[in-house]
């Protein structure tokens, strides 16, 4: 009877490994079915490179001065042309987020000016026809860099900079992808590949030809903690806040898991010793 | 087979409610004094946890839909407000979502159980066909809460599926537009499919109920799948299945948990992160994986009508199993020929999968075989198992020797310990 125990055992350890290793295959590779699809130019796209990220694996968590780093990059470099629509300034000061202080997101919301809405008169423009508008506070979310789509498209040679809010959950890779991109410029295109006007060759764009120029370069940044600022540090930094933005709960979401699992184990074992109590000699 | 009830009430109380409503005596005689043969292995523990996951889906769902707007324009951003701002939202989200994985996870064991068993066999058609009925209810809903959240998959989903019906000749395109609530997928057709979304898992609890009560006239199968002799060959289903049951629902709950704390994207596509748009088709359209083997059999036909017909075929088969199978004998223990077809058609239907999960022009892992082929022949073995193997091995194969009672394959053929009072 000592071999039942063992094998579900066995069986906890194997139920649990199966998601884990489910989510490193998703996370870590291009699926067969992106590098195999017939493309018009025959240009192989490279797997992400591993960024080693802080928050990979059950209990990983944000690396925190990771985390305000990135900010300085989005703020200074991406959000020229990237909004950030689904993050207000008070997430800043989530918990488990870049953990900035109440004092510190109240002055950061007061550099942004966002629209006014209506005054008193109804009106929503000034005598000039501006749109009225205040000073941020932290429950605004970030003022997108243009008033939209076609704004967008025509200050940047017609492609459009996506939304960085979900970009890690909506590209294959997530972190790794966008840190390979970002750090993944100024390498020689393959022979026969003739680079497009106003576009740039990447390695690992999909396609090979981005539309984005290469938008980090040492020293982009002066980070307040004094890391050095080279393209691999800012990508990385970029990247993890951006992993940030697009899984908020994610330290909430794996402490509490870590609670429900031990929890459950135990009620399991549990139930089974009732089991074993109330099937004794029935079967 | 539950008899003439035994319960006595002890009050007057209760005597008075038991004259009026007997819902005291109906709990006694089903939920715990249900006789339930003795020998049930973990595999019929996936009954009871069907029903927990869809009480956890209506649970769940009816949460997300106070914070959900079904509007083509906001579907998105509030998906984004469950997940951000909602307290908690992103754990009633993520049990949802992956709640829908488990609930098919979990169908599908309980349905290879019934085929390995013959547990649709004489006299349980009726409960075989209601839970064909009902799987058919679970695809419906799934899809329809998979187009919920508006991303670039829910979008193109619904846009593919809708369209399988444009293949009736005629009538096609007609039966479209009118599914839709326009000329294409919009607003209309996200309200439609939020209203039948809601609606579904209500009509699917009353047809588990049905099946519960088919269950409970002629009374469980058993893994020898002979008949239950004497009251020695069953136990009450309280404590002894009830325990039971909770135990196995525990581990798969290990699992789901694992998924929805540590693993909860593992499962759905990265397209659906991205707001839906009608003039950007996703490189490749990908159900979710309960879905790769019927989507596998759907493109592995050229014809668009064929396919349709092959994809509603695949499922409408199920519902003649008890009249496909000829043998005699109910559990594959002792049909040694139909056991192994049993295993090759387990393994044909992750083969399908594996082929859906790809581009149609793919190829085998780094050979030069296109996968295109191996999904018509897979397909091609799913109908013969039903349409061929299952009639003819019935009426061929050399059945082994049935064992004459539960009760003596579990204790052994003399009595050895005190019997159960029932």
């Amino acid at each position: 009877m000592i071999a039942k125990p063992i094998a579900f055992a066995i069986l906890f350890a194997a139920i649990v490994a199966v998601p884990a290793y489910a989510q490193e295959t998703a996370s870590a590779s291009v699926p067969a079915g992106q590098s195999a699809a017939p493309r018009p130019v025959e240009v192989e796209t490279l797997p992400p490179r591993n960024g080693n990220f802080s928050f990979e694996g059950p209990f990983g968590t944000y690396d925190r001065a990771g985390l305000q780093r990135g900010f300085q990059v989005y703020r200074q470099v991406c959000s020229a042309c990237h909004s950030l629509n689904y993050i207000a300034f008070r997430n800043l000061a989530d918990e488990g987020g870049p953990g900035l202080t109440a004092d510190q997101v109240r002055a950061l919301a007061a550099a942004y000016r966002v629209p006014a809405g209506p005054n008193e008169q109804g009106q929503t423009v000034d005598a000039n026809g501006q749109t009225l508008m205040r000073a941020a506070i932290p429950s605004d979310r970030f003022p997108p860099p243009f008033p939209n789509e076609q704004a967008a498209r025509a200050s940047n040679n017609g492609a459009l900079p996506p939304d960085l809010s979900l970009i890690e959950k909506a590209r294959v890779g997530g972190a790794n992808y966008v840190y390979s991109i970002l750090s993944g410029y100024g390498q020689q295109p393959p022979a026969g590949l003739t680079v497009g006007s106003g576009r740039f060759y990447n390695p690992y764009f999909r396609g090979g030809q981005i539309s984005m120029p290469p938008p980090l370069n040492p020293d982009s940044v002066t980070y307040v903690d004094g890391t050095m600022a080279t393209v691999e540090q800012e990508a990385h930094d970029v990247a993890t806040f951006l992993a940030w933005a697009a899984d908020p709960k994610m330290e909430e979401r794996k402490r509490t898991g870590f609670s429900v699992i031990i929890f459950l184990i135990v009620f399991t074992s549990l139930l089974y010793f009732s089991y074993q109590r109330v099937w004794y000699g029935q079967h | 087979m539950s008899g003439p009830s035994t319960y006595q009430p002890k009050t007057a109380l209760t005597r008075w409610l038991d004259e009026r409503l007997p819902i005291i005596r109906f709990t006694q005689e089903h939920l715990m004094a249900f006789p339930t043969p003795r020998n049930l292995n973990v595999w019929y523990s996936f009954g009871g946890i069907l029903a927990f996951f869809l009480g956890l889906q209506i649970a769940t769902g009816i949460v997300l839909a106070m914070h959900y707007t079904p509007d083509a324009a906001r579907a998105f951003d509030s998906i984004e407000h469950i997940m951000r701002d909602v307290n908690s939202g992103w754990l009633i989200r993520y049990l949802h979502a992956n709640g829908a994985s488990m609930f098919f996870l979990a169908v599908y064991i309980h349905m290879f159980r019934g085929l390995y068993y013959g547990s649709y066999k004489a006299p349980r058609e009726i409960l075989w066909i209601l839970g064909v009925l009902i799987y058919a209810l679970m695809i419906l809903t799934a899809f329809l809460g998979y187009t919920l959240p508006w991303g670039q998959m829910s979008f193109w989903a619904a846009t593919v599926i809708t369209n399988l019906f444009s293949a009736i000749p005629g009538i096609g395109q007609p039966i479209v537009e009118w599914l839709w609530g326009g000329f294409g997928v919009d607003n209309p057709t996200l309200n439609r499919f939020f209203s039948l979304h809601y609606l579904l898992p209500f009509v699917l609890a009353g047809v588990v109920a049905l099946h519960i009560w088919a269950l409970h006239v002629p009374g469980n199968n058993n893994p020898l799948g002979i008949d239950v002799k004497s009251p020695r060959d069953t136990v009450p289903f309280h404590p002894y299945y009830t325990v039971k049951d909770l135990f196995y629902l525990a581990c798969f709950l290990i699992l789901f948990a694992a998924f929805v704390f540590f693993a909860p994207e593992a499962l759905s596509s990265p397209d659906n992160a991205e707001r839906a748009n009608p003039l950007v088709t996703p490189p490749e359209i990908v159900p979710e994986w309960y879905f790769l083997p019927y989507y596998a059999i759907l493109r592995s036909i050229p014809n668009k009508l064929m396919g349709v017909i092959a994809l509603f075929g695949a499922l409408g088969v199920l519902f003649f199993v008890p009249w496909l199978d000829w043998s005699k004998v109910r559990s594959a223990r002792f049909r040694p020929v139909y056991k192994q077809f049993f295993w090759l058609f387990v393994a044909d239907c992750v083969i399908l999968g594996y082929v859906g999960a790809h581009p149609v022009s793919a190829t085998l892992l780094n050979t030069s075989i296109p996968l295109l082929w191996i999904g018509r022949i897979a397909g091609l073995c799913y109908f013969l198992f039903f349409l061929l193997i299952m009639p003819l091995v019935g009426r061929l194969e050399k059945t082994n020797p049935l064992p004459d009672s539960i009760a003596n394959s579990v204790f052994g053929s003399a009595p050895q310990r005190s019997e159960t009072a029932t």
